[in-house]
């Protein structure tokens, strides 16, 4: 039996969750083939049609990666990401799709092992819920 | 500005379920200014339109457009040889839209995107609070300013009432009463005195009361 493996992208920050990132290069934790990482300056960058997008280009599930709220290199930008994101749960919700699908995570700039477990972590979430569409 | 808020995603998905090829209007005017029905709003909507009849199996073609207004006809105009592609119409600018769109293109359902809330200002980014009443004469010199018709809650002109208490009105601690706020502007201004001649009743017919309103300007009618 084929194991369904979701599709989800990834937005992260260039200060913090890219500093993860690179030390989880280092420890030689490798990210899943099924997560699709786009870089952006700052998570306050990432707009709600930023976090639509994906699923209607046929991705399972959307996360963003960015600075501790008391740590963010423009101060509000994991706020506002945070808040988008709350936002787009609430439109999924609406349209019948699990609020899960979305999610925001804070991450230090040397927690390159968080980096790659919120990989892992949201990809056997969403192998659990199953695809966003129908067949 | 026209304030304006979005409809819940489930009475537009409920709306436009009968059709397969759907256009999202949005304007360039007051609902841009108030993020609600911009073009980065237009493609918000549709993209969650898009999304949810993916979801249900649904065959929905949606397009975007956004008019430079929506409540002039030379810009309503813009829609002119694409509009009939489509069977419906979602219309996200203020009340206005969505008529003359209606009064234009007579043959295609328009449907409302937002609820018009309100004439108002931003108090901060993302908070909005109403200013005029539109009740066509204005009088807020009396007032130091301030309009008790659009910001009392019962519209005093002789105020303030009982119900004033700390600043706030009665009706909710979080709203302001003005008349405490206009009280201390014309103590500020040294006319407080000014407070203490009557108000007549204010004549309504100026306002919705009269009627649907229309103004003419000689000057400018071609």
């Amino acid at each position: 039996m084929s194991k369904f493996t979701p599709r989800i992208i990834a937005f992260y920050c260039s200060n913090c969750a890219s500093s993860a990132a690179t030390v989880s290069e280092g420890m030689k934790k490798a990210l899943p083939d099924n997560v699709k990482m786009v870089h952006v300056p700052c998570s306050g960058r990432v707009e709600i049609l930023h976090l639509l997008k994906p699923f209607e280009e046929g991705a399972d599930g959307v996360y963003v990666a960015g600075c501790q709220t008391d740590s963010c290199q423009y101060v509000s930008g994991i706020s506002k990401a945070t808040r988008r994101v709350a936002h787009v749960k609430g439109m999924l919700e609406a349209m019948g799709i699990e609020p899960e699908r979305i999610e925001v995570f804070n991450l230090g700039a040397g927690k390159g092992g968080a980096f790659v477990d919120i990989a892992l972590e949201m990809t056997e979430k969403l192998r659990a819920l199953g695809p966003v569409m129908p067949a | 500005m026209i304030v304006a808020k979005q409809k819940t995603i489930q009475e537009l998905i409920e709306m436009v379920q009968p059709f397969q090829k759907v256009l999202v209007a949005g304007c360039k005017g007051c609902v841009t200014v108030c993020n609600v029905g911009g073009a980065k709003e237009v493609a918000i909507l549709a993209s969650a339109l898009r999304i949810a009849a993916k979801r249900e199996g649904r065959e929905l073609m949606v397009g975007e457009h956004t008019l430079e207004r929506q409540c002039d006809p030379e810009y309503v105009a813009e829609l002119e040889g694409f509009v009939d592609d489509y069977e419906a119409v979602i219309s996200i600018a203020c009340g206005v839209g969505p008529q003359f769109i209606s009064e234009q293109y007579p043959s295609i359902r328009v449907f409302p995107g937002v609820n018009t809330q309100f004439m108002g200002g931003a108090e901060a980014h993302g908070v909005w609070s109403e200013r005029c009443a539109g009740c066509g004469t204005c009088v807020v010199h009396y007032f130091g300013g301030l309009c008790p018709i659009a910001r009392c809650s019962k519209s005093l002109l002789n105020g303030p009432c009982g119900g004033s208490d700390s600043g706030k009105c009665e009706i909710s601690k979080e709203v302001d009463c003005i008349w405490d706020i206009i009280v201390r502007r014309m103590m500020d201004q040294n006319r407080l005195s000014e407070l203490i001649e009557f108000k007549p009743p204010k004549s309504w017919t100026t306002a919705r009361d009269g009627g649907p309103r229309k103004m003419i300007r000689e000057e400018l009618v071609e």
